[in-house]
């Protein structure tokens, strides 16, 4: 093309733009209005507000004055879709912070070790029996989740595909999932109720309420790996005269084992966090209790967390946090181990 | 691998023998063992309604001193269920923008060596168990928002929401609505993302060839595509909040009444907040009414979780 | 081992996709199957080991005997049908959380055979060999099988399909996913695995069929939407020379299809 052609103004390819790095100009001129403002008296986080909105105003005004108002309108979004996720990492990092500040200020060694059996006023006490109940109660979970999580995903994928029964679990998962985590504490108190005795409160039924809510993200973590194992692998099984089932145990689950099990830790860290079904089926106990099957309750880390908030003392606020430390690490070491595995069983391409 | 011999569970067919073989007897059991699992599951479903519903019916019908002061059961189901319903919308209020944003800014805005570690935080965001957010609440934001309380009733007091004497320690609705966005953000923003990202790219680039930009390029293309999977991420974080119990509990010093002020130190108390605050009691009756408004919740959420389902066949089937 | 099909109809649910196939295939020759997409020649050959099954509601009318015995009769366990006529995928298939000598030995492995190792080391080699893979990756059996090339991959897949001893083997369009050259090694060795074992194989290349085949049969479709059958099983070069059927001269000589 040549650029006579091109004199028309119709077939401009350029307009007035803004000169590079506009926005960085723009930028530093709102970090100056936001410091003004610091000077000026007004608080750290009026003056960040202040900042902020000098930017998203400014840059699209400038745009809209050099450009045109669609360009001016397509900065502004993108000024307020960068300020949203400025926005919310905020209360991730305030969070963060605060529960390791706090946190560790509460943990040593006797909170690690001790109970809170007859502790009273300034007495050290510690969560140990909450911990060792978070165990219990999570593998009792555990337990009764990972197997049946993973068959009825075997059922779904490699027998029912897309006859009734099928059909019907799929829309039951589908609707465990949305059981709201208390109304599962309470379904394991009523059955214990029932089946041994009003207000039954003891560490099966915290683990049968957390299997209520952990076998339906099994189920659905687990289908979802069987998915990606190609039917070739099966056929190929299948002409190698191996059985169906020995195909399914030998070969799908080998081969899909990475992603059922980051699936299934992080079904684990779900429900471990979970405080509202084990308020109600577990109950709270100050003492170490690490019988599950004793008719007495079984504290845990959150339902911790919870009544030493409720205490409404400065020592109890302290306990909370020093739980919440320990719940957190807890729930992050376990993402972490998903991660981990995640990694260690991607699938090898080998060169 | 091991080559560890399965005891009696190969009926050994000689590949040189005769075709005519048992079926092998580990196909059936194995079959069996997941059906079994399968059926599990249904029998699981029905026995939270039966024992639920053992437990719970008496308690639509106790005597009046067991409704917390309200006199019969829907005397104290309609105000706890507008307090959950109003709790959830308001959450969803401060959410869903931001989700929608932090969404576009994952899969259309952040250059790509960001955007993985963002949407690795966001995740994070989402393995934070409820009662620690719950504690962070009711310590360090509550506190801190309390000048924004009182700000809020002194300067716009003509809305119904400030319309009061502001709380003095934070501990209020608000707050709360507030950690309950910051709680179902991660799962809106997940399908938000999902279905961004499924956009297909010949859309993007037809209109980008028309020369449209970045926005008009995601108002034209991308969200018209995302719709249903955006409404459905919405109801789906709706059905979160919803049952969502620990940051209410505590975090918002409670009362069962129907209010829309958020700001003060009576806040409307949500059905699962009510049951975890009142599930020391030990009457039975009591624990029935408790039950029975738990049964209630389940209903409810069961029904705005289907509308989402419907909502995402319905996007598909067009 | 001849096998020996008559009146074969195949039917998924009540769709009838391919009718009335009779043929007689030879003990230890190579038999090609050729015909139009969607012809059913694939569907029938996963019928002569009853792979067809895989897929609900897919079932066969009609009889199909292989070495005399029929492979439908009541008391017959498709699985053991599966040990005897073993099966070669259109795209490379090894098992990919296995290394190459794994793979090989997937037969007996996946079956929880116990096997002693200089036995297993013999069965690998002699595979292999037998796959004209064994020069390749002697030096390697430890890796995975993934880590191929494609040629070698399907090759890997001969090995671990002859190493089960079928006395049949099914290919069905074994090259369409490979180069020219990995092909050109495909059929060599179709070539040589005649000698030991009954072959049939599917394919979409007529040139390759008249290169590899001692029989060939022609399916086709009457109308889109028709059931496919048999048009004509003859003899290769009577097939490429002088057919019976105008049907078979036409497609051969590429008028359609």
């Amino acid at each position: 093309m040549s650029n006579t052609e091109l004199s028309n103004e119709e077939t401009k390819l350029s307009h007035a733009t803004l000169p590079r790095g506009a926005q960085w100009l723009v930028g530093i001129a709102a970090i100056a209005l936001g410091g003004l403002a610091l000077v000026l008296g007004v608080s750290i986080v009026g003056a960040v507000v202040i900042g902020v909105l000098a930017f998203l105003i400014g840059y699209p005004v400038w745009a809209l004055l050099v450009e045109n108002k669609r360009s001016a309108t397509d900065k502004l979004v993108t000024g307020l879709v960068w300020t949203a996720f400025g926005v919310a990492v905020i209360p991730l990092i305030w969070l963060v912070y605060m529960v390791f500040a706090r946190g560790a200020a509460t943990i040593n060694p006797e909170f690690l070790t001790y109970s809170m059996r007859s502790v009273t006023g300034d007495e050290q006490g510690g969560l140990y029996h909450a911990l060792m109940g978070t165990l219990i109660v999570t593998g009792i979970a555990a337990l009764i989740s990972i197997p049946i999580g993973i068959m009825t995903a075997i059922y779904l994928i490699e027998y029912g595909k897309g006859n009734r029964l099928a059909k019907a679990i799929t829309f039951l998962v589908d609707v465990m999932t949305g059981i709201p985590s208390i109304v599962a504490g309470l379904f394991a108190f009523a059955l214990f109720t029932l089946l041994v005795g009003p207000g039954t409160r003891f560490g099966f039924g915290g683990g049968v309420a957390l299997s209520l809510l952990m076998i339906p993200t099994v189920v659905r973590s687990t289908e979802e790996m069987l998915k990606l194992v190609p039917d070739d692998l099966r056929e190929a099984a299948y002409a190698l005269g191996v059985p169906k089932w020995r195909t399914i145990t030998r070969m799908v689950l080998p081969t899909a084992i990475g992603g059922i099990v980051t699936g299934v830790v992080l079904a684990i860290s779900r429900v471990i966090g979970e405080t509202a079904p084990l308020l109600v089926a577990s109950g709270f106990n100050p003492n170490m209790n690490t019988s599950a099957f004793d008719d007495s309750p079984m504290m845990t880390v959150p339902v911790f967390i919870y009544t030493q908030l409720s205490e409404a003392t400065q020592k109890g606020v302290e306990y909370a946090w020093g739980g919440a430390l320990v719940l957190f690490i807890l729930v992050m070491v376990l993402n972490l181990i998903a991660r981990i595995v995640g990694t260690i069983f991607a699938p090898k391409t080998g060169r | 691998m091991t080559v560890a011999a399965d005891p009696g569970a190969d009926p050994g067919v000689d590949p040189k023998s005769e075709l005519s073989g048992r079926g092998s007897v580990g196909d059936v059991v194995f079959r069996g063992l997941a059906v079994t699992a399968a059926s599990l599951i249904l029998v699981a479903l029905a026995a939270v309604f039966i024992f639920l519903g053992i437990e719970g019916i008496p308690g639509f019908n106790v005597d009046e001193q067991h409704y917390a002061g309200q006199g019969s059961f829907m005397g104290l189901v309609v105000p706890l269920l507008f307090a959950t319903m109003y709790a959830a919308v308001l959450a969803l209020i401060i959410a869903v923008p931001f989700s929608v944003a932090i969404a576009l800014f994952i899969s259309h805005y952040a250059p790509r060596r960001i955007a993985v570690p963002v949407a690795y935080v966001i995740d994070l965001l989402a393995a934070v168990p409820s009662v620690v957010f719950g504690l962070w609440g009711a310590v360090a934001l509550g506190p801190y928002l309390v000048p924004a309380h009182a700000w809020l009733a002194k300067n716009l007091a003509w809305l119904p929401f400030f319309d009061g004497q502001p709380s003095g320690n934070g501990r209020t609705l608000f707050t709360a609505s507030i950690v309950l966005a910051v709680m179902i953000l991660p799962i809106i923003t997940s399908i938000c993302r999902e279905v961004f990202a499924q956009t297909p790219r010949l859309h993007e680039e037809a209109a980008l060839a028309l020369g449209a930009t970045r926005w008009e390029m995601i108002r034209y293309a991308v969200f018209p595509y995302a719709r249903s999977g955006m409404v459905s991420a919405v109801m789906l974080g709706l059905g979160r909040a919803l049952g969502e119990t620990m940051a209410i509990a505590m975090i918002a010093s409670p009362k069962v009444l129907i209010s829309l002020f958020i700001v003060g130190t009576n806040n409307p108390q949500t059905i699962a907040a009510h049951i975890a605050q009142g599930y020391k009691e030990s009457t039975p009756d009591r624990l029935s009414v408790l039950i029975a408004t738990g049964l209630v919740l389940f209903a409810f959420t069961f029904l705005v979780n289907a509308l989402a389902r419907w909502i995402v066949a319905r996007g598909r089937a067009k | 081992m001849s096998i020996q099909v008559k009146d074969a109809s195949i039917f998924y649910g009540d769709f009838k996709a391919v009718e009335d196939v009779s043929m007689s295939i030879k003990p230890k020759s190579v038999t090609a199957f050729i015909g139009p997409s969607g012809c059913g020649k694939s569907t029938f050959l996963r019928t002569l080991n009853r792979m067809h099954e895989v897929i609900p509601g897919a079932y066969v009318e009609g009889k199909i005997q292989i070495a005399g015995q029929d492979i439908y009769g009541p008391n017959v366990d498709p699985v053991a049908v599966r040990r005897k006529v073993g099966m070669v995928f259109q795209r490379p298939n090894p098992f990919p959380t296995m290394s190459i000598y794994d793979n090989v030995l997937a037969g007996n492995k996946l079956n929880s055979k116990r096997i002693k190792k200089p036995e297993a080391d013999a069965i690998v080699e002699k595979a292999l060999r037998g796959a004209n893979l064994w020069n390749e990756v002697k030096d390697r059996l430890g890796k995975p099988g993934m880590g191929l090339s494609g040629g070698q991959q399907q090759r890997l897949c001969i090995a671990r399909a002859i190493a089960v001893q079928p006395e049949v083997l099914l290919m069905d369009e074994p090259c369409s996913a490979l180069d020219p050259i990995s092909t050109a090694a495909i059929e060599d060795l179709i070539h040589e695995l005649k000698s030991d074992y009954t072959i049939v194989i599917v394919t979409h290349n007529m040139q390759q069929a008249a290169r590899v085949s001692d029989d060939t049969g022609f399916f086709n479709l009457k109308a889109a939407g028709q059931p496919g059958h048999l048009v004509e099983f003859n003899p290769t070069k009577q097939m490429f020379t002088n057919p019976d059927n105008p049907d078979t001269e036409a497609y051969i000589s590429g008028r359609f299809g």
